[in-house]
């Protein structure tokens, strides 16, 4: 698998795929995508990566251990539903807030930041999973 | 903190003392305190205290004794590298056992009896390198936690019965005549016993002597055991008072009177006889609520401050004796009262009341309980003897504990005699001292504590009557005299009956103790056979076992209550009809095509890998399908996820060093087909059954209107996810993270384990399933 044609063009290829990934989180509240599908696409860009560079050189790109990451993602997640407790509703009650840039307005709300919450869960769990395997394989190769 | 921390820690237990006495006039006046704050209101259930006569009179009896054990640990475990444990530990335990007897709510009081039992665990097991006091503490924790079951079961049958969780509500309701009162009756009395460590559950007890010595003086004085006690005395007036509860409480209290009184007697280690002799007033007390007529109720009152009293100094001074001369062995002890005079004071201060001489606490508990067996009835004079027996035994262990180690001549001990600090010393002498103040002050302790916590256990206004005037007419009074008498008569053949108990003893062979190891040995070995059976380390045979049983969660339903018949009319009645407008279009076929195509690469697949990859192009298909039918969000989740798995799965197998194909026998595989089949069958079958339903438009209605007014989005499936069912998806990710823990963990064990099996090259396949597994 570990060819020349598949070394030069996978890190293209990646960072296609990083990018496609958080603009699927992003959009998922009204298109489809979201943070789950984001989180397997990115976690799928890393997979691949380890495959054509070699898990080290992954985890160095990373430099945050993926694990920590899905940590993060779900602190993060949580996070969101104890905010909306400041403003007096139940737990994960939703906020919104319209940030005017000129002439649009960006839409910031907590599911969004949960959402991104889950992608993170996603990303980081399955990347490292998917390292893992790739560490024990290279041992044997 | 060192030797000062038991002063300064002493000022909680002290604190909680004072402000419990703040409670004493209201108490006293019959107008109990009552605190308590919702706790799940959706259920009912209040957090709820009451300070009354009962909780009261054991209140203060813990937080007195409590006061001076935290001071006596201090200067007992000085230098102790765990000393801040120990203290910690004790604060814990009291506290619970503060909240045992303050509990309104029968729940709470459910709760703080196992934080008892947990916190005695770690007590009794505090010195937990030494096996003994391992094993003492797993056994008081198995014996207590019986009883903590039971307990539970008894409250909620309790509720069940009244509809409340209120011990102060209970108190007024009359279930004797319930259908559940056998059962309650049943569960409570097992809580209690396991606890009070009533006769056949009493031989933990001497074993949690394995205890530190002020562990030893607070669990048995005030604390813990007798928690039984507590909730015998509380739910007295709602159970009490039928033959069955008369007679079970008098018959196996006398007998823990009469075995931990002979118990007691066979021991030389001062220690283990105060522990025998605790089993005996433990027993005194069950058997003084079962006779239950207001003498005895008083008396009992009476008999558990005194025994709190002279038990925990008793217990003291027994420890300062250790610490002093290096062993507690009677036969090894004598004449230390020149050289340990104040523990000398406090050992005689303890045991004369514990003997019951005139101007004692001790007294007026035992005269208050002849009082009450004395009637010309035949069952109560034979209560009389077995509480005159019991006293006079009890007696002649308190002799042989206060003369023997103090009288008669120096003998050489480990260490040369010396007496302890003073913060060991202040408990005894302060305990005797109450012991003495109590009966000179004994109008005014019978009218504001005795007959308030006597009134609470009867369910019925009681006056106190005592009195210090001691009439010497009074036929009560001659039969204290026979007591001692029958008391000295003990002492001065207390050698005799220790062989003649010992050698019975023998004779019978075993004791509860063995029976208990026999059974936690039983269950030990019963559990791993079980384990054995279940986990056998194989992982084709958990795999079969679990698909298996899906099959048959499938199949039985539909089979079983009738799925099948409904799914025969509806294939009968509408058939052409549902068929027709389903009927697949051209570009359908062609995927349907692709799934079949990739399923049959899966069946004659090569290799391992790939099928793995022709399970790809199956999986594929069916995103295609969704996409088609118009879920776009479940056929992006298939996609990512086809290729994610074929991915992992590739990585997995390189992993396991397997063969390229799998070569199983005929019989293996053709078992494996069938499981597979009727996994497939059950899984078709309810699909359909499903679908022949009408669907349930509410929900899926009620999400198309508010999606975007309530949550601003367009993509229902995405704001059900992080909006209406965040919650469930908080729950996912969590979960999601903890497998991702998991799985790394089992990665990298069998990458250690695998570099092993690597110089095992060649291995059949099994082997290094197992071994990977």
């Amino acid at each position: 698998m570990n060819t020349v044609i598949f070394r030069t063009t996978a890190p293209v290829v990646i960072a296609v795929m990083l990018v496609f990934s958080v603009f699927i989180c992003l959009r998922g509240h009204n298109e489809p995508g979201g943070g789950f599908i984001g989180g397997l696409i990115a976690a799928s860009a890393i997979a691949i990566y380890g495959m054509a560079a070699g898990v080290d050189r992954v985890r160095r790109a990373m430099r945050i251990d993926p694990l920590a990451l899905a940590g993060a993602g779900v602190l993060l997640a949580a996070g969101t539903g104890v905010l909306s407790l400041f403003t007096g509703s139940p737990f994960m009650t939703s906020i919104w807030y319209e940030l005017n840039l000129g002439e649009s307005s960006v839409a910031l709300s907590t599911p969004m930041f949960f959402d991104i919450g889950v992608y993170l869960v996603v990303f980081g769990s399955v990347s490292a999973i998917a390292l893992a395997l790739e560490a024990g394989r290279e041992e044997d190769l | 903190m060192g030797g000062a921390a038991g002063w300064l820690l002493a000022l909680v237990p002290a604190g909680v003392f004072v402000l419990l006495l703040g409670g004493l006039e209201a108490v006293a006046a019959g107008l109990p305190l009552r605190q308590g704050f919702d706790w799940v209101p959706t259920l009912g259930l209040r957090l709820s205290f009451a300070l009354d006569g009962l909780s009261l009179l054991f209140s203060l009896t813990i937080a007195a004794v409590g006061t001076l054990v935290v001071l006596y640990s201090g200067a007992y475990l000085n230098g102790h590298p765990h000393q801040g444990r120990f203290l910690a530990f004790i604060l814990v335990f009291m506290s619970a056992m503060l909240g045992v007897v303050l509990a309104d709510s029968t729940l709470a009081l459910f709760a703080f009896w196992e934080l008892t039992s947990v916190t005695s665990f770690l007590l009794i097991g505090f010195d937990h390198r030494r096996e003994a006091a391992r094993r003492a503490a797993i056994q008081a924790l198995v014996i207590t936690n019986i009883g903590g079951l039971a307990l539970l079961v008894g409250v909620l049958l309790l509720w069940q019965a009244t509809g409340s969780w209120e011990l102060s509500a209970l108190a007024g309701t009359d279930i004797r005549a319930h259908g559940l009162y056998g059962a309650i009756l049943g569960c409570i009395l097992l809580a209690a016993f396991t606890k009070s460590a009533q006769f056949p559950f009493h031989f933990w007890l001497p074993n949690a002597m394995e205890a530190p010595t002020p562990v030893s003086a607070f669990l048995h004085s005030a604390t813990m055991v007798q928690a039984g006690v507590y909730l015998l005395a509380r739910l007295s007036p709602t159970l009490g008072d039928t033959p069955i509860w008369t007679l079970l409480l008098i018959v196996f209290g006398g007998l823990t009177l009469l075995w931990g009184a002979f118990g007691a007697l066979r021991q030389t280690d001062l220690k283990q006889m105060l522990a025998q002799s605790t089993i005996a007033s433990l027993g005194l007390l069950v058997l003084l609520i079962g006779i239950g007529n207001e003498a005895a109720i008083s008396a009992m009152v009476i008999y558990f401050l005194a025994h709190a009293c002279y038990k925990a100094g008793l217990f003291m001074v027994a420890g300062a004796v250790d610490h002093g001369t290096g062993t507690r062995n009677l036969p090894a002890l004598g004449g230390l009262a020149d050289q340990m005079p104040v523990s000398f004071i406090g050992a005689a201060l303890g045991a004369l009341s514990m003997i019951g001489l005139p101007l004692t606490l001790g007294f007026f508990g035992k005269e208050e309980m002849y009082l009450a067996l004395f009637t010309s009835r035949l069952d109560s004079l034979l209560g009389l003897v077995v509480l005159i027996l019991g006293n006079a035994l009890l007696a002649g262990v308190a002799m042989v504990v206060m003369i023997k180690p103090f009288l008669g001549p120096l003998l050489p001990t480990p260490k040369s005699p010396h007496e302890a600090p003073i913060a060991m010393l202040v408990g005894p002498i302060l305990l005797g001292g109450v012991a003495i103040l109590g009966a000179v002050a004994v109008e005014w302790l019978g009218h504001d504590i005795v007959a308030p916590a006597a009134s609470t256990i009867l369910g019925e206004q009681a006056l106190s009557h005592l009195g210090l005037a001691i009439d010497l007419r009074s036929p009560i009074v001659w039969l204290s005299i026979l007591t001692w008498g029958l008391g000295v008569a003990v002492y001065w053949q207390a050698a005799t009956i220790r062989t003649v108990l010992r050698r019975g003893g023998r004779a019978m062979g075993w004791t509860a103790d063995h029976v208990f190891d026999h059974a936690m040995f039983g269950l030990i070995r019963f559990a791993a056979d079980v384990t054995r059976f279940l986990h056998h380390g194989r992982l084709e045979v958990y795999l079969l076992v679990v698909f298996a049983a899906l099959a048959l969660v499938l199949l039985v339903p539909v089979i079983g209550l009738g799925g099948l018949d409904v799914l025969g009319s509806w294939a009968q009645g509408n058939w052409p009809a549902n068929l027709q407008p389903t009927m697949p279009y051209l570009h359908e076929w062609v995927v349907l095509a692709l799934a079949v195509t990739g399923l049959g690469a899966v069946l004659l697949a090569p290799s391992r890998l790939v099928a793995i990859l022709a399970l790809g192009i199956q999986g594929t298909a069916v995103a295609l399908l969704y996409l088609l039918f118009g879920a776009p969000d479940l056929a992006f989740t298939q996609f990512m996820v086809e290729v994610l798995s074929v991915v992992i799965l590739t990585l997995v197998m390189t992993r396991l060093r397997l063969d390229e194909r799998d070569h199983r026998p005929l019989g293996e595989a053709l078992r494996d087909g069938a499981v597979a089949l009727a996994c497939a069958v059950g899984v078709s079958l309810t699909l359909l059954l499903v679908l022949t339903g009408t669907l349930d438009p509410t929900l899926s209605d009620f999400f198309t209107a508010t999606s975007v007014p309530i949550a601003h989005g367009h993509n229902i499936v995405n704001v059900i996810l992080v909006d209406y069912r965040g919650f469930d998806t908080l729950g996912e990710i969590s979960v999601l993270m903890a497998t991702g823990i998991a799985i790394l963990a089992l990665i990298r064990g069998t990458a250690k384990a695998g570099s092993g099996a690597k110089r095992r090259a060649a291995k059949p396949v099994e082997d290094g399933l197992e071994g990977e597994a």
